[in-house]
């Protein structure tokens, strides 16, 4: 391997191979977001106790 | 499948893109972060015999804090005991161990709420998944800090993020699972224990499988490391001191007590945020617990922000503005419920959880800097015992201090007062341990073959 390597492969396997990966993580971490995101609009929406 | 495990079947081979570690290490991160969600858990857990209604035998939900709290401190422990050995048998070997841990830990947990038997839990998710917990964290991060030499926040950031993250999923993903489980004789604990081990296990093998280590001498295009003079401005080492001779530095102790100040002050907002909110304003619990969901955004969202925002104005300064900015916010909080505004308190709970979970992303690179990068693994891993110490310390302190002043008289809505202002006070001594942070002597250095030994 070239000691300079930029990392950053840029064939199309490798492309697809960073669009797949990221997904793969992101997809679950957007929807966790999502639903916490809903949850906490609760905040400003439920009424108060008192 | 030793040898496919080992370090050097992890090298990455030419055309590699950096840019896939990244993912590899959120694998493993946003399925160990589920321990955050754990609390979830706690209340099906002691309706376990009664289902609807407590009945005698059903455990309590004191007894139950102490998986989460033990999970913590195996955490500290393993990723002290076992850091070496993750720098030496490399991060694909360590995923691995991490993955078994941690979703073996979770099964065993979950066959221990089966039977009814409190101690299995404990030893399944406390001690087995806490041994995970601890692997799996360090292992990544030490790795990202390989690849990113020129942007080592954002890597650590973006890994640790992950752990944030972990709970944004692991929370409504046991509650989907229980939901679907649960019948009218059981709350569904334990087949959604062994599921999530099952689904986690997946993930976290296929980030030991992406996994790859830079090649002896990498370094990304165009990068030029920082000549002597700017590396010693921002005090960034080029050369590595090992694990047993960090932790007999100053330094190093001087890091452990920030980490420790911040997260126990975290633990402060974090551990009673729902109560804090409903005492001090009144909301409903359904808004109370939307308060910790936006605490936990902020947490996760601060710990990229923050880490990267340190590749560029130091670490050194980064932890200046957590302890300075952090003790003015805390001694504020009072005071907006004193002015009665909602809105200002959430704000200033929200950017003190950016720093709380900024604190935790930046500490690695903050090791980096001053240790050098062979054995960061190692040597993060013994400075996460300061975690466990404030996992115990933090909620202790806190509990402590508002029981003893509900037990003089003081409203319930004013007692977080005195808390508050305690925890900017230990800001200021963080604050104080930061600044005291110099570079290390020449003494301590060693030749890169040393370090890799």
């Amino acid at each position: 391997m070239n000691t300079t390597d930029t990392g950053s492969g840029t064939d199309t396997s490798t492309t697809v191979k960073l669009v797949l990966a990221w997904l793969w993580v992101g997809i679950p971490l957007a929807w966790g977001v999502w639903v916490t995101l809903n949850n906490a609009l609760q905040l400003f929406t439920a009424t108060k106790t008192t | 499948m030793a040898a496919f495990l080992d370090r050097s079947h992890s090298i990455a081979g030419p055309g590699f893109s950096r840019w896939l570690v990244p993912p590899a290490a959120l694998c493993i991160h946003l399925c160990i972060g589920q321990a955050y969600a754990f609390s979830v858990f706690n209340k099906p857990m002691s309706l376990a015999l009664g289902v609807t209604a407590p009945a005698p035998g059903d455990w309590t939900i004191p007894n139950l804090g102490w998986i989460f709290s033990l999970a913590i401190v195996f955490l500290g422990l393993s990723a002290a005991v076992f850091g070496r050995w993750v720098e030496s048998a490399g991060p694909r070997a360590a995923m691995f161990a991490a993955a078994c841990l941690f979703c073996g830990g979770l099964i065993v947990a979950g066959l221990g709420v089966s039977i009814h038997n409190l101690p299995i839990v404990y030893l399944g998710y406390g001690v087995i998944g806490g041994c995970g917990l601890g692997i799996g964290y360090i292992s990544p991060v030490s790795t990202l800090i390989k690849w990113f030499p020129d942007r080592p926040g954002l890597a650590t950031g973006t890994a640790i993020m992950g752990f944030g993250g972990g709970a944004l999923i692991g929370a409504p993903l046991a509650v989907l699972l229980m939901k679907y489980y649960s019948t009218p004789t059981s709350t569904g604990v334990a087949p959604t224990m062994i599921t999530m081990g099952l689904i986690y296990f997946v993930f976290m093998i296929s980030g030991a499988l992406m996994v790859r280590l830079p090649a002896p001498g990498w370094k990304p295009a165009g990068w030029v490391p920082p000549t002597p003079a700017e590396a010693a401005a921002r005090m960034i080492t080029t050369r590595n001191v090992v694990m047993a001779e960090a932790v007999k530095t100053q330094q190093f102790w001087l890091l452990w007590a920030v980490l420790f100040l911040n997260v126990t002050a975290g633990i402060g907002i974090l551990g009673q945020a729902s109560l804090m909110v409903q005492d001090m304003f009144g909301v409903a619990v359904a808004a109370a617990a939307g308060f910790v969901g936006l605490l936990s955004l902020f947490n996760m969202g601060g710990r990229i922000f923050w880490a990267s925002m340190s590749d560029f104005i130091g670490r050194k300064r980064t932890y200046m503005i957590f302890f300075g900015l952090g003790a003015i916010l805390y001694a504020l909080i009072p005071w907006t419920k004193n002015i009665g505004s909602l809105g200002l308190f959430v704000a200033v709970c929200c950017i003190i959880l950016t720093m709380y979970g900024g604190g935790f992303a930046t500490i690695p690179a903050y090791l980096r800097d001053m240790f050098g990068t062979v054995q960061v693994g190692a040597i993060h891993g013994v400075l996460l015992t300061a975690w466990s110490a404030a996992g115990i310390a933090g909620p202790v302190l806190v509990n402590y201090i508002r029981q003893y002043q509900l037990d003089h008289g003081v409203p319930k809505a004013e007692a977080y007062s005195v808390t508050m202002y305690i925890m900017a006070v230990l800001l200021v001594v963080g604050f104080i341990c930061n600044y005291l942070v110099r570079p290390l002597d020449e003494r301590h250095y060693v030749t890169t073959a040393e370090a890799v030994g």
